[in-house]
């Protein structure tokens, strides 16, 4: 039952070359060409095998703590009074936040190719922390690149990050948030592309990695598959919504349903202080470009010079987002909606004290998208009609930041 | 027959290596770019690279990085590159190509930014963020305008790779010295003497230059052995950034001082040259 049926209309994207459409592939200096041939090949060969997936599904298990709870949120949805709001966990994750499903994946897959070291960029530190802890766990270095504006803002991850034994390098150039750390990483990955293996935090960059970061998460949308099955008597709810900075836990809880043509998609993207202020809606405000290796949405200037994105969440503060959403933009099949940096700060609230969880400012975004979702879907499709939210990550991270401004 | 074909025929008769700089547009002035364009001129280049200002330029280091900032700074446009080439171009017949990212071009849109490159009298175009699979469209318009179009190729590059690059450029070929950044450190790279020699049995059809982490005459004369030529960028760049610095010089000063630069650059020291 929870395999997908095939059908002509079938969900297929990306084609051999890494293209959603017109979005993707891989636009990188020449030294990086043969870097992710090889990185195909091997992606290739063991995400069919059966070793692999033995193994990955044994660390998902063991280490991280997976299956991740499927939460009925039942004051939030009482509090609401509109369709029933389950709240998919993976806040509880080991380490905080989905993102170890992906470097576990990728940890796995480096070891295999044999590289000796590892890079990672992070923005709200997440996934430099996620990518320390594999570092540790398999024994291998790690030096994760950190804009200086995130360091500052998220000194908590950082130190975690050095506890952990990973190297942070502090980048300063340009705005010193996310993007420039990305530069960073790819200008190091192109001095040493022999011996290191680039651990990309999200659905971006060039193929194949918005594609393999994609499948490392499916598993979020997997098992909400099966938990919806066991405490809803159906497989697929009415909505599902999550965040999109770059749009790892948003792909991850998308995919397994973007043939299920009843189910609404929802993502919540950074708005800033506002669309005519300073934001990071890439979707909503920008328009097609190349940026960090992949043709996708981008906020650029008249000149194709990419602009600052503002976000209060450092992990969407990223002028960039995944070309799969791109790509599902322009379909229709996802809708994206901005919301601002105060939305996602009552977000925070609103969560923390109907639920008692608190969680991450980038998560928060995407509650603020459920009291309208809620109501006109119980509307159209009825009261029993549920709507899943990703809860992607938790929120001790940003208490600095939500006490500065709440 | 292209004004870079016809440089590379007589530099070939001549038994001579050619010899491209880097320049970034609007670095380190709007203003100072012409003159500087002129002063590469009379101090022997032999062809021209523009570099096109780009706010996250992936494979350039510090020096490049920071030119192309402070030109940004100073508000240059695509426009503004044209516009300079052009007048470059009414005062010299010395082949000129635009570098950059492959964004800016995108956005200004492929046909206009051919049509526009064209008219202004520039000869080529080298994008080192558009590898041959991802470049249909532009090859084609490109041809459509006689531009030339240069790939890279890279030392990790494999011999099918190098022919690939090869079939698809015209102009000539840029082999990257070394797996890294643009002003790396050459002496990390023990096998670039083996990687030129292959490249060279590899690429047929264009002509083959070298480029990255080149400082001096000597540095160019050994890399160049089994290449056509050689680019220089990083340290032209740092030796601009330097003489404009330096107050107690005169722009006349400066600019001399760019033509000696690049003279020795190309014939080495002043004896070695006559």
């Amino acid at each position: 039952m929870a395999e997908p049926t095939l059908s002509p209309t079938t969900y297929s994207a990306p084609d051999n070359s890494g293209h959603f459409g017109s979005y993707g592939g891989a636009f990188v200096p020449e030294t990086l060409t043969p870097v992710l041939e090889e990185l195909r090949a091997a992606y290739k060969t063991y995400k069919d095998d059966p070793d692999f997936k033995e193994e990955f599904r044994h660390h998902l298990r063991e280490y991280v703590g997976r299956p991740t709870p499927l939460s009925y949120c039942e004051r939030l949805t009482d509090e609401i009074g509109g369709a029933r709001i389950y709240a998919k966990r993976e806040d509880l994750c080991h380490t905080g936040a989905h993102k170890i499903n992906n470097t576990i994946g990728q940890i796995m897959l480096a070891t295999r190719m044999g590289k000796e070291r590892i890079i990672a960029e992070t923005g709200a530190g997440q996934h430099g922390v996620a990518t320390a802890t594999v570092c540790a766990k398999f024994g291998v270095d790690c030096v994760i690149y950190m804009g200086a504006e995130d360091i500052e803002r998220q000194r908590l991850n950082v130190e975690r990050m050095r506890l952990l034994g990973a190297e942070v390098r502090e980048v300063t150039t340009g705005s010193q948030t996310l993007k420039e750390a990305t530069s960073e990483a790819i200008r190091d990955w192109v001095s040493n592309p022999e011996d290191t293996f680039y651990i990309i935090g999200s659905v971006v960059g060039p193929h194949p990695y918005p594609t393999m970061v994609r499948d490392f998460h499916r598993v979020i949308g997997t098992e909400t598959r099966d938990q919806l099955r066991e405490v809803e008597g159906r497989e697929t709810p009415d909505a599902i919504v999550a965040c999109v900075g770059g749009g790892s836990n948003a792909m991850g809880i998308f995919h397994p349903f973007l043939d299920d043509e009843d189910v609404e998609l929802h993502g919540a993207e950074a708005a800033g202080q506002g669309l005519n202020g300073k934001h990071a809606a890439t979707l909503a405000k920008g328009s097609p470009g190349v940026l960090h290796g992949a043709m996708s949405y981008l906020l650029q200037d008249g000149e194709g010079q990419i602009e600052l994105a503002h976000s209060l969440s450092a992990g969407l503060d990223y002028p960039g987002v995944g070309p799969e959403h791109a790509y599902l933009r322009d379909t229709g099949r996802v809708t994206y909606h901005p919301v601002t940096d105060e939305e996602a700060l009552a977000g925070v609230q609103r969560l923390s004290r109907t639920e008692g969880i608190i969680p991450a400012l980038e998560t928060a975004h995407a509650v603020h998208l459920l009291p309208d979702l809620a109501r006109d879907l119980a509307d159209e499709r009825g009261e029993d009609a549920v709507i899943v939210f990703n809860c992607s990550g938790r929120g001790d991270k940003d208490m600095d930041t939500i006490a500065k401004h709440l | 027959m292209s004004r870079l074909d016809t440089t590379f025929d007589e530099l070939k008769a001549r038994d001579e290596k050619a010899m491209g700089l880097f320049l970034t547009d609007g670095f380190p002035a709007p203003d100072a770019t012409v003159p500087l364009l002129h002063a590469l001129d009379r101090g022997d280049v032999d062809f021209i690279e523009l570099g096109m200002p780009f706010s996250d330029p992936l494979a350039e280091g510090r020096p490049i990085q920071r030119a192309s900032a402070r030109a940004l700074d100073h508000g240059v446009t695509m426009r503004d590159t044209f516009r300079r080439a052009e007048t470059f171009r009414s005062e010299s017949d010395t082949p000129l190509l635009l570098m950059g990212y492959v964004n800016p071009v995108l956005k200004y849109g492929i046909e206009a930014f051919c049509k526009d490159a064209a008219a202004a009298g520039v000869d080529g175009l080298i994008l080192p963020d558009l590898p041959p699979e991802e470049s249909d469209a532009l090859t084609e318009t490109a041809a459509d305008h006689n531009l030339d179009l240069v790939f890279l190729i890279a030392p990790n590059s494999s011999d099918d790779r190098i022919q690939t690059v090869d079939q698809r450029a015209t102009g000539f070929v840029y082999a990257v010295s070394i797996t890294g950044l643009t002003g790396g450190d050459l002496s990390g790279a023990p096998t670039v003497d083996d990687y030129l020699k292959r490249a060279r049995g590899l690429v047929q059809q264009n002509p083959l230059l070298v480029g990255f982490g080149i400082k001096t005459h000597e540095d160019a004369m050994r890399l160049s052995r089994h290449t056509d030529g050689f680019i220089v960028g990083s340290a032209l760049i740092n030796t601009v950034d330097e003489l404009w610095n330096d107050d107690t010089l005169s722009m006349d000063d400066r600019l001399d001082a760019v033509e000696q630069f690049t003279r020795r650059l190309k014939h080495g020291t002043p004896t070695a040259a006559s």
